[in-house]
């Protein structure tokens, strides 16, 4: 039941994606246990898919379940209860924390927003604080007292006081500084591998989802166009424009290498090219591409939506 | 370079919109020192306009148009009343009708902003056209137009500067909401399971208490302009009401005597003024990027 | 001969609450023509206090000493009107956000031409011209029509590759790039890193980079600068600071990158994260800066204040407890103490 190029059966399956932006045939799942990433660049689409799968808005086609049950989108009212257990962690720690509550009090929402009593909510602040890394006095602060790593790590926090089976975090490090990076990544990593929470994390920085992520699926315009084991996507990136995602990371190891450039630009997502949405900018585009919209098919271990990689032509294999 | 990396090479707080910025800060600024002085100094004489003024404002005991002198500082009015008893008791009349008046157009404001931000829709589009309409017009003539509709009387004017001044609230209070219903914190509240109504108290009301106090603070000036105004064209207080506006109005009427309309008037001056060194300062105070400035 | 800029025992004090504050303190270096110089650093490290201080944009209030030296000319004590002419003529300069650094009403092709004509005195056509050539250098496509197009027309990337030919438009000989591509996705980053290293090689253009990014580093810098609160922690050429760093600054910056070389590590191991934070202005501790968060600090760190000294040619590192701190290989003269 887990998508493709799991790693893990033993975990249970949260969260299930089947959007039109997931291509026909691959359901995104996240299980217990699991962090799976969802790279791409600006304007890819991942921030959407992002917040339709908690319900922030709705899907444009498809669907998007929790538990077997349908996400629904959130309205005036409040969320059913069945769905606090799956939350969001958003990227930018200065506009996710009410600047005028106490850090306490904001904390404390997650317990007393599921029924818990106030005195409870206090003392299960003070202990989520101290397990995302601050003092249990953090309590009566207010936000702004705190640096950027340390308000995502309050955040996180947040969202812990209710309990969360699954979270979607979007971006969730790359506002901040890099020594704070490796302290959240590290905290939601440790999340997931000891409190067996599934974690989607959508970055546009493959490096880090490498770092963190179980399974990786890469979005281009709109389209997941590769999904695979970490490693796999990694190490041995099967779609041309996975392949060019990774050659452009440049390494910092001193030797002074150019990273690889991918010429052109995104285009418009609301006019997206026929065919192969990424043929304009591939660099093995063939005829075929510009008219037949390539389905996902298995490519060496990992799901690959790319004509040449599924079935080369001749002319390419002479 | 952005301003975010200045700030952080400076050391400094980016954030200083706490409560207790508000408390603090407004004392350091000369002119708030002004203002909260002066307006402290009318609510004193207004608490004790019975016990110090020299005379009854009413009583018309002195011969007429005198000017100021030993027995009557500030001189006698046309009919030989006694301008500084009068000038004392109109801040009894001018200063707590301004607060009521503004006290309920924020009140109503605040609450009809609220309702059209919240609930949007035909509830907006209703809402906010009634706000358009009362826009459509200049303050003072709609004013003059709703009190000389009622009839001229003190009351009247009272309710004609609350018509007119509500919906500059509502529009306030509305775009906070709506910039503040899409906020990331309120988002994040809406997934832990809040309703969009808890946000709106919990999550949303603090954070435009501070703006809607500041467009208050700067609004008493403005009601007790209005009010008088409305009673200087007769369309407010009635004689023998010691109401500045009214004296002014004598004042006119008697052109050759200063001593009658300026005193009054230039009470009016002093409490507007007041009230807007008070607001004006409240509002940088309020602004993150002045109040850095402004506490260094 | 002197390099293009040379910077010496920069030191850049900003008014604080509790008066003037170091912001840079010690900070020498040297960019040669055709050279990519990068300074490292986190937020509030003095990194873009050095380049303000460079293109005369400091706050009001704040006070420099030390040298900083453009082709000969002192640029600390240069006229403000000078200062001007040098900075729109031979210093430009290319920020995070290009959209701060464009006029969004005006075309495009204005925004170039108005350099060269102002400038370099050119006419209208022979601007035109140019403006259509620097375009096509940092690789818009269909650079004529671009003229006429206005900022907003173009993706990110794009306007950040406009944004730089703006700058270079009027034929600077030193180009200050202020985390260029920060903001950007990595395959436009790639295609900018190509760009500004083939601007130095085509036209010996002199780059100083400032990025918290060793990746963008690595990729294009010659010699690297690491600052930390904004004295210098080690300088000295890319391979030997990123390959073989000896800072334990620079080496924690380092550790705490997600590192592709171990991508096949089916552990993953957690990425390790420098203890604390780094201190805010006004509030260095004393003797080494980075002391508090250093695992190698020892007693002496707290009080003396240590300085920058040549470990290997054109290594300069500033950790007395390090074996080759002061013991070192001698300085090689040709590579003078950047």
């Amino acid at each position: 039941m887990t998508g493709p190029g799991a790693t893990r059966d033993d975990g249970p399956v949260l969260l299930e994606l089947a959007a039109a932006a997931v291509l026909d045939g691959v359901d995104l799942t996240v299980a217990a246990g699991e962090v799976v990433g969802l790279v791409g660049e600006s304007g890819c689409g991942k921030s959407s898919l992002g917040r339709a799968a908690v319900g922030l808005e709705p899907l444009a086609a498809g669907s998007a379940r929790f538990l077997g049950e349908p996400v629904t989108t959130i309205g005036r009212g409040a969320r059913p209860g069945r769905l606090r257990r799956l939350q969001m962690v958003f990227q930018d720690p200065y506009s996710s924390l009410n600047p005028r509550r106490t850090v306490g009090d904001l904390v404390a929402d997650g317990v007393t927003l599921g029924g818990g009593s106030r005195a409870e909510g206090r003392t299960r602040a003070a202990a989520l604080l101290e397990r995302v890394g601050l003092p249990a006095s953090a309590t009566a602060a207010y936000p702004h007292e705190f640096s950027g790593g340390q308000r995502q790590r309050i955040a996180i926090a947040r969202t812990l006081a209710a309990d969360p089976l699954c979270i979607v975090a979007d971006e969730p490090i790359s506002a901040l500084d890099a020594s704070a990076q490796a302290t959240v990544a590290n905290l939601l990593s440790g999340l997931v591998r000891d409190g067996g929470i599934g974690l989607l994390l959508i970055s546009h920085d493959l490096s880090v989802v490498r770092q963190v992520a179980d399974r990786v699926a890469v979005m281009y315009l709109g389209r997941v166009v590769e999904v695979g084991t970490t490693e796999q996507v990694w190490s041995r990136p099967q779609h041309p424009y996975t392949q060019a995602l990774v050659a452009a990371i440049p390494r910092p190891d001193g030797g002074g290498v150019l990273p690889a450039d991918l010429p052109g630009d995104v285009p418009d997502p609301a006019d997206p090219p026929s065919g192969c949405r990424f043929h304009p900018r591939c660099p093995i585009a063939e005829d075929r591409c510009r008219t037949t919209d390539p389905r996902p098919e298995p490519v060496a271990g990992r799901e690959v939506a790319c004509l040449v990689r599924a079935a080369p032509s001749a002319r390419a294999d002479a | 370079m952005s301003a975010g990396s200045v700030q952080a090479a400076a050391g400094t707080t980016p954030d200083v919109t706490g409560v207790t910025g508000v408390a603090r800060a407004p004392w350091r600024s000369p002119l708030a020192v002004v203002g909260v002085t002066i307006i402290a100094g009318w609510l004193v004489l207004a608490a004790v306009a019975p016990w110090v003024a020299p005379s009854d404002p009413l009583a018309q005991d002195a011969a007429i148009l005198q000017a100021p002198s030993g027995a009557h500082w500030f001189g006698t009015d046309e009919l030989g009343r006694d301008v500084l008893s009068r000038v004392l008791h109109g801040a009894r009349i001018s200063l707590p009708l301004a607060f009521v008046l503004v006290a309920a157009s924020t009140l109503i404001g605040s609450v009809v902003g609220a309702v059209a931000g919240f609930f949007g829709r035909w509830v907006d589009s209703v809402a906010m056209r009634l706000a358009d309409l009362v826009f459509a017009f200049p303050g003072i003539i709609l004013a003059l137009a709703i009190a000389a509709a009622l009839g001229p009387q003190l009351r009247n004017a009272v309710i004609a500067v609350v018509i007119v001044s509500w919906p500059g609230y509502a529009r306030l209070v509305r775009s906070l909401v709506l910039a503040a219903r899409t906020s990331q914190y309120v988002v994040s509240s809406r997934l832990l399971g809040a309703s969009g109504l808890r946000t709106l108290f919990v999550d949303v009301r603090p954070n435009i208490a501070g703006p809607v106090l500041v467009m208050s603070a700067l609004d008493i000036g403005n009601a007790v302009l209005l009010l008088s105004g409305l009673s200087f064209l007769g369309l407010g207080a009635q004689p023998p009401t010691p109401e500045w506006g009214a004296m002014v109005a004598a004042g006119s009427q008697n052109f050759d005597r200063w001593w009658v309309g300026l005193f009054p008037g230039l009470a009016i001056l002093t409490v507007v003024l007041a009230f807007n060194f008070v607001g004006d300062t409240l509002r940088d105070v309020l602004d993150p990027r002045t109040a850095r400035a402004l506490r260094e | 001969m002197e390099p293009l800029l040379r910077v010496e025992d920069l030191r850049v004090d900003l008014p604080t609450r509790r008066g003037l504050r170091p912001a840079v303190d010690g900070l020498s270096f040297d960019v040669a023509e055709g050279e990519i110089v990068g300074i490292a650093g986190e937020s509030g490290s003095g990194k873009t206090m050095t380049a303000m201080t460079l293109l005369g944009l400091l706050p009001h209030g704040a006070r420099t000493s030390g040298s900083a030296r453009f082709d000969g000319r002192e640029l600390l004590s240069l006229p403000r009107r000078q200062l001007r002419d040098l900075r729109g003529r031979q210093i430009a300069m290319v920020s995070q956000d290009p959209s701060t650094a464009l006029h969004p009403i005006l075309p495009v092709g204005t925004q170039v031409t108005e350099h060269m004509r102002h400038h370099l005195g050119l006419s209208k056509s022979a601007a035109r011209a140019e403006a259509v050539d620097l375009l096509a250098t940092v690789r818009i496509p269909d650079p004529e029509r671009a003229l006429g197009a206005y900022p907003g027309q173009f993706s990110g990337g794009m306007r950040q590759r406009i944004a730089i030919a703006v700058a270079l438009a009027a034929r600077p000989r030193l180009l200050l790039a202020d985390e260029p591509t920060t903001a950007l996705d990595v395959t436009v980053q790639a295609g900018i890193l190509r760009l500004l290293d083939r601007l130095r090689r085509e036209r010996g253009l002199a780059v100083l980079v400032i990025t918290h990014d060793l990746g963008v580093m690595s990729a294009v810098a010659d010699r690297v600068a690491v600052m930390y609160a904004g004295r210098l922690a080690e300088s000295g050429p890319r391979a030997e600071v990123l390959a073989r760093p000896r800072h334990p600054y620079t080496r924690g910056l380092l550790d705490a990158l997600p590192h592709p070389e171990a991508a096949d590590d089916p552990a993953r191991v957690a990425l390790r994260p420098i203890p604390g934070s780094p201190p805010s202005l006004g509030e260095v501790p004393a003797g080494c800066p980075f002391h508090p968060r250093c695992a190698f600090a020892v007693p002496a760190c707290a009080t003396d204040r240590p300085e920058p000294l040549p470990v290997t040619a054109g290594h300069l590192l500033a950790c007395p407890p390090d074996p080759l701190h002061r013991t070192g290989a001698a300085p090689a003269d040709e590579e003078a103490p950047a």
